[in-house]
């Protein structure tokens, strides 16, 4: 058997011994919360009994998993080079309040608008995060102490430019307020044709939302840059061994600051989904804790895209849970204990598949050495 | 002697170990009060025993008895509980602790429970020193320490958790011939004193006048045990290679009349201390010019000073062109090629397959890229290029660096800082911790490349390896080129003499 489908397989077997085992240990909590672990399993995958429902629950699991997916990559542009981008959650959140309104001053035909407010988005995420990578590479401040402080300042930030200089119009009898919405023009279309192609339903609301799309095209674009390319080839060698790579002509401060320039524009994308798919505006009821799931998602996704696909749709799944469990009369919190005892669980068989491939890998050489020297 | 009760006694050992040889069927009966020597190449399996025997690692077969008493180590502090103590190769002390701080660490004598008792620690170690004749000041500070004085700490540290018997892995690695022979009067005294010395080494001349009996392992299995008084280094070498021994001797001259790296007036200072002090010399095309230097004298900043890895005041010109201000990567890309000091720290991506680390150092040049590509084929078969021109034994280019023994992990890098026709090479250490076969290879590769007009830049702590491979000789000594030495009337003795210090500067030609 290939050495890398080996991998893979072992990879896979244990992320799945590993989920099985969350499920136990979450199932104790259930217990200990005094409900039925079967109700609770049971809800996880009660999709609704109508086609409609199926189809919105199908559609609130997708718009969940494309933050999370955009999320989980701006982490893992980080962790490549040992880079603690903790400060995502801060980058995503200033690159949304500014790309909803910076969209929302000009109206010009769909692809020219969609594509300023990504590119603002892109740039305010890594300007953003470009300001820990310098303070890093000049003064040797840590990033991951940096970017928490610049969390809250952008956290802050963004709430009050959301109520002063960016402030739209409120409608009457609305409790939040927004950036002024967005023309029409930035309304990324739906892809309810996926369900309908299927025979289900148009889900309600925004629908699945199209935003999809490019996350799927920045995740191949991320995983091509970094498997294939040059650049790509500098962030695993500075990740795998810094001295050597300073030895080897690669800069480590270009190193640090590229990837935390590249890890802040995909960060600053994460809003976008929900402001371009469906509030078309950012709000004080925006959606908060992506960038500190990204971190979680990255994990559970080995920093690789697919990895971070699968975990993005698993920790969606999960999430989606919400109203079944209520419904089911278990506290819904059950699904923060799993997201936590999957993470870490499958970082610990990580590890230990990790530890078996790299042996076996000795092994092998060892024994074809072995029959090339008898 | 022979009736006494073996110290050790290693019987049918038996350790399929991952990607180095493994050990099979090893015999060994070590007397007690003896200083033992195992003997044999690198790779060939004395370290895996050693971790074997110091409970680092478990056995798949066979069986240690220790004074007599069969044991099963699990961890090394088995091992020490039955009075087995190691010595390593690289020291693991803390530099800002002081000699007694590092003597007792991990197990101090306390008073009240948690406070330090320095009063008995010292005791304990002034007696230990006393009665091995071990002199070391407990209260100096270990980074002001030289190498054979870390090396006695070492010792007594090993002593003080109650050893009886002492594994020292090659200790005269890093020691220079007169602190050799300090290390050789402490080992008597030790065995004096009723202790087992196991001592493991290469270097054949210091085992036959230390040693009282000698076992030889080739290829991960003990070939012969035999009294030192009976045979002769050349005898001892051949039952170690199973062939003739290389020697690294260059021939006739290379050297041209064409500079191919000036190094002025380099000079570097961190804290007060001069790390390097106004270092100037020329490499011309053709000549290897060797660095010997006791470690840690200035070899590594002198390093990293031409390769530009950090800032020092002075020029470096290549081939004429003044190369001062330009990038690590500028200059490895106008032709300097690195065989780094410690492969593991600077040369490699152990979890790299050996395609992506041929493409290491080389990932802006041809024909590792293209555009903005990692060019995956080129590399590919250019890694089988260098897999088979320098031989190296390898299942494919798609292994992990790490799945390679130390030779074969060393050959690929001197393949690849080859590659690319270099006008100047770094040489550190080329040869450290590599197998004889692969040793006679790369002086072989650099001999040729010296041939071919590559400029060489030697730095290595073995002075055989120094004097038989050099054009020119020159001794670093705290950060100074103290003396310009003719290879070919040098003894190592002399040598040794300028890199401690022992005899002063004169410049000869």
């Amino acid at each position: 058997m290939p050495a890398g489908l080996y991998r893979a397989l072992l990879t896979v077997a244990g992320a799945i011994i590993a989920i099985l085992v969350a499920i136990g240990i979450s199932s104790v909590a259930i217990v200990a919360a005094g409900a039925n672990p079967g109700d609770a399993l049971a809800a996880f995958f009660d999709f609704g009994a109508r086609e409609s429902s199926v189809s919105n629950s199908i559609a609130r699991m997708l718009n969940r998993a494309v933050p999370l997916f955009l999320a989980g990559l701006a982490v893992a542009v980080g962790f490549r080079m040992n880079l603690f981008n903790i400060g995502v959650e801060g980058q995503y959140r200033i690159a949304a309040v500014c790309a909803a309104y910076v969209g929302s001053t000009f109206v010009a035909p769909a692809p020219i608008q969609i594509t300023v407010i990504i590119v603002v988005a892109a740039a305010v995420g890594g300007f953003y995060a470009l300001i820990p990578a310098v303070m890093k590479v000049t003064r040797g401040v840590n990033e991951v102490i940096s970017t928490i402080m610049l969390n809250y300042i952008a956290i802050n930030l963004a709430a009050f430019l959301v109520r002063g200089p960016f402030a739209g119009e409120r409608a009457k009898g609305q409790l939040t307020t927004t950036t002024p919405v967005l023309p029409e023009s930035a309304w990324f279309p739906n892809m309810n044709w996926l369900l309908e192609a299927v025979g289900l339903p148009a889900p309600r609301g925004g629908g699945v939302w199209g935003f999809l799309l490019v996350a799927v095209v920045v995740g191949v674009a991320l995983w091509v840059v970094l498997e294939r390319t040059k650049f790509g080839f500098d962030v695993k060698a500075s990740g795998l061994n810094p001295t050597a790579a300073f030895a080897s002509g690669i800069g480590p401060k270009r190193m640090v600051i590229s990837a935390m320039v590249l890890s802040g524009g995909i960060a600053g994308l994460i809003g976008l989904p929900e402001i371009l798919g469906d509030q078309h505006a950012f709000g004080t009821n925006f959606t908060p804790g992506l960038g500190y799931l990204g971190i979680a998602v990255a994990l559970l996704g080995r920093n690789s895209p697919w990895g971070i696909a699968v975990a993005a749709l698993l920790f969606a799944f999960l999430d989606r849970a919400q109203g079944p469990l209520q419904f089911a009369e278990v506290p819904p919190s059950v699904i923060t204990i799993m997201q936590g005892t999957i993470v870490l669980l499958v970082v610990i068989a990580n590890e230990i598949t990790s530890r078996i491939a790299l042996r076996r890998e000795e092994r092998r050489a060892a024994r074809e050495l072995g029959k090339v020297s008898a | 002697m022979n009736a006494e009760t073996p110290a050790v006694q290693l019987e049918g050992i038996t350790k399929r170990f991952p990607g180095v040889v493994a050990n099979h069927d090893i015999c060994i009966t070590v007397q007690p009060g003896t200083v033992h020597a195992i003997v044999g190449e690198n790779g060939a399996g004395k370290s895996t025993l050693m971790k074997i025997l110091y409970g680092m690692q478990k056995p798949d077969e066979g069986t240690i008895k220790v004074n007599g008493r069969e044991v099963a180590f699990r961890t090394p502090s088995d091992a020490i509980d039955a009075g087995i103590g190691m010595v390593h190769q690289h020291f693991m002390l803390a530099d800002n602790f002081t000699v007694l701080e590092n003597i007792v660490l991990g197990a101090e004598p306390r008073k009240a429970g948690v406070m330090l008792d320095a009063g008995r620690a010292r005791a304990r170690i002034n007696q230990l020193a006393e009665s091995h004749g071990l002199r070391v000041d407990p209260d100096r500070l270990v980074e002001d320490l030289g190498v054979g004085d870390r090396q006695r700490v070492e010792i007594l540290k090993v002593l003080y958790r109650g050893a009886r018997i002492l594994i020292l892995d090659e200790p005269t690695a890093v020691l220079v011939p007169q602190e050799v022979e300090e290390l050789f009067e402490n080992l008597r005294e030790l065995t004096a004193g009723g202790l087992t010395v196991i001592f493991i080494s290469h270097k054949l001349d210091e085992v036959l006048s230390i040693a009282d009996a000698i076992t030889v392992i080739r290829r991960g299995t003990t070939v012969a045990s035999v009294d030192p008084a009976d045979v002769t280094a050349r005898q001892l070498a051949e039952l170690m290679v199973g062939s003739e021994l290389p020697t690294p001797e260059t021939r006739e001259s290379t050297v041209t009349d064409t500079v191919a790296l000036r190094v002025s007036h380099l000079t570097l200072e961190a804290d007060g201390r001069a790390l390097l002090d106004d270092v100037s010399f020329d490499i011309r095309k053709g000549e290897i010019l060797g660095i010997a230097g006791v470690e840690g004298n200035g070899q590594s900043e002198l390093i990293e000073a031409i390769m530009g890895m950090r800032p020092v005041s002075g020029a470096v010109e290549l081939a004429e062109q003044d190369i001062s201000a330009w990038s690590t990567l500028r200059r490895r890309e106008a032709g300097i090629g690195y065989i780094p000091e410690d492969r593991h720290r600077q040369g490699l991506l152990l979890e790299a397959s050996l395609w992506e680390n041929r493409v290491l150092g080389h990932q802006t040049r041809r024909p590792s890229r293209s555009g903005i590509w990692i060019n995956r084929r080129a590399a590919r078969s250019d890694t089988q290029r260098i897999v088979d021109t320098y031989d190296v034994r390898t299942p494919g280019v798609d292994t992990l660096a790490l799945a390679l023994s130390g030779g074969n992990q060393q050959k690929l890098i001197v393949g690849r800082e080859m590659s690319g026709e270099p006008k100047f090479l770094i040489a550190a250490h080329p040869t450290r911790g590599v197998d004889v076969g692969a040793q006679a290879a790369i002086w072989d590769h650099l001999r040729e490349a010296r041939a071919a007009g590559l400029a060489v830049l030697l730095i290595s702590a073995d002075l055989d390896e120094l004097i038989g491979l050099s054009d020119t000789l020159q001794v670093i000594y705290r950060g100074r080129l103290v003396a310009r030495l003719d290879p070919s009337d040098v003894t190592p003795e002399r040598l040794g003499g300028y890199m401690t210090g022992a005899i002063t500067g004169t410049k000869e030609t």
